[in-house]
């Protein structure tokens, strides 16, 4: 076999084509990060509930669903949902890449609100008792402003993640930027330079993300340094 | 019910040993490139600096099913190089998307060491070798052990996609099982996710038992 050599003729032919394919890429990203952030609120609430062996297989559940491949869940959910007894419906490929994608990132996203949520100092909340907060009012003026900004890098982290895990999608057919350079390498038998520019796209789009989101988290690191503040007491 | 499930685990069982092969291999070449790729970040030579700085943003900035088909598709005919199987090729794409992710926590831990630590070494005349080996790594590895179980297990999730280049793994035959028994789809996927979930699940004790172990002894 001789070797293909590069073409740019064929670069320049792709790069409109699956550009195309762009919007329906970051729209299933935000589509499912937001769902992420839904779902993984709803799974702190049911893990925080009294009911300790209720809370047990919700734990079991969350780890079931983290470490098993994405990609298995999204089948899951495109071939084989509609076959399920009684609640079973189809959906089109987007949806199914939807759900299982945002139920997937949920579980990581739960995480990271509990770890927002934890990083408050336990006094802060004894002090709001002291001080008669009520439950809103501790939550709302003295829990969330302190939890919530830590966690912005991490939950930009994962919507990066995220980003790199919906090119899954397109083995369901969902048209995104690696489904359409596929179906053109198939057509024309270059997969050379199609390939190379759904790289590309990952790369311009998610490194300069990366690289603010590094700086956001050496900003928080200053800005909420966990080491207590020296405090001047007056002799 | 409890039957077909059984049958079917034993159905997917042939593709088992591909799976556990491919995440064995991958796993071990990912540790090692992120070994390597962890301390050439941080070398004295700016260009073994630079050269790993590439490499680890791009394969960390594309996806790794983007990575396999490159290396499935592309590579092969741009430099006419043959991997020899399609084993090799799931294997190197996950071990070099890993590895890039894995060698940020391997700097990112021996930066962490504190500086008293290298500069007592340096006061103890150790060379800089010595220094990495004796001082620096032991402690390090310590804070690198809850990271890399957590990237074990993101090892073994990426290892469902070689079923897309032709391999013949877990997910393969549950691909082929549905398609056979059309009715019996969404007990032929639970079983794969049971599977890999059986896989997983002393990847999970171990990656708690690092995290004890990174704990230890550590006032925090």
């Amino acid at each position: 076999m001789t070797a293909t050599y590069w073409s740019w003729e064929t670069f320049a032919d792709a790069f409109p084509i699956i550009l195309e394919g762009l919007k329906i890429t970051l729209g299933l990203t935000i589509a499912s990060y937001l769902l992420a952030m839904v779902v993984g609120f709803i799974w702190l609430i049911l893990e925080s509930t009294p009911i300790k062996p209720f809370n047990f297989i919700v734990y079991w559940i969350k780890e079931f669903i983290r470490s098993t491949p994405p990609i298995v869940q999204i089948f899951f959910l495109y071939f084989a949902w509609p076959m399920v007894p009684y609640i079973g419906t189809s959906f089109t490929p987007f949806v199914a890449a939807m759900l299982a994608l945002g139920i997937h990132f949920s579980t990581y996203i739960s995480e990271v609100y509990r770890s927002g949520i934890e990083s408050v100092d336990k006094g802060q909340w004894e002090a709001s008792t002291a001080l008669n907060f009520s439950t809103r009012d501790k939550w709302t003026k003295i829990v969330l402003p302190q939890a919530l900004p830590p966690t912005i890098p991490m939950l930009g982290n994962y919507l990066i993640i995220l980003f790199k895990e919906v090119p899954l999608a397109a083995t369901i057919g969902v048209v995104g930027i690696l489904s359409i350079a596929r179906s053109y390498g198939a057509q024309t038998w270059s997969y050379i330079e199609p390939l190379t520019i759904v790289a590309l796209l990952f790369l311009l789009l998610s490194y300069p993300s990366a690289l603010l989101i590094r700086r956001l988290e050496n900003k928080m690191n200053r800005r909420f340094d966990k080491k207590p503040k020296k405090v001047k007491v007056a002799e | 019910m409890f039957e077909s499930g059984a049958n079917i685990l034993t159905y997917l069982s042939q593709g088992a040993w591909t799976t556990i092969s491919i995440f064995l291999a991958s796993a071990f070449f990912a540790f090692l490139m992120a070994f390597i790729a962890g301390l050439s970040r941080l070398a004295k030579n700016p260009l073994i600096r630079g050269f790993t700085t590439v490499y680890v943003e791009i394969f960390r900035g594309t996806s790794l099913i983007v990575q396999l088909f490159w290396l499935y598709y592309a590579v092969p005919m741009l430099f006419n190089i043959n991997l020899g199987s399609n084993w090799w090729v799931g294997v190197v794409a996950i071990a070099l998307n890993y590895g890039a992710y894995m060698s940020e926590v391997v700097r990112s831990s021996i930066l962490s060491i504190d500086k008293g630590q290298t500069e007592a070494s340096i006061a103890l005349n150790l060379s800089r070798f010595q220094r990495m080996r004796h001082i620096i790594l032991p402690q390090a590895l310590r804070l690198m052990l809850p990271e890399f179980g957590n990237y074990s297990i993101q090892i073994l999730k990426g290892t469902a996609l070689v079923s897309l280049i032709g391999l013949t793994d877990i997910l393969y035959y549950g691909d082929i099982y549905r398609s056979s028994n059309l009715s019996e789809g969404p007990l032929a996927y639970l079983m794969v996710l049971v599977m890999y979930f059986i896989i997983a699940l002393p990847l999970i004790w171990l990656s708690k038992q690092g995290e004890k172990m990174s704990r230890r002894g550590v006032a925090s």
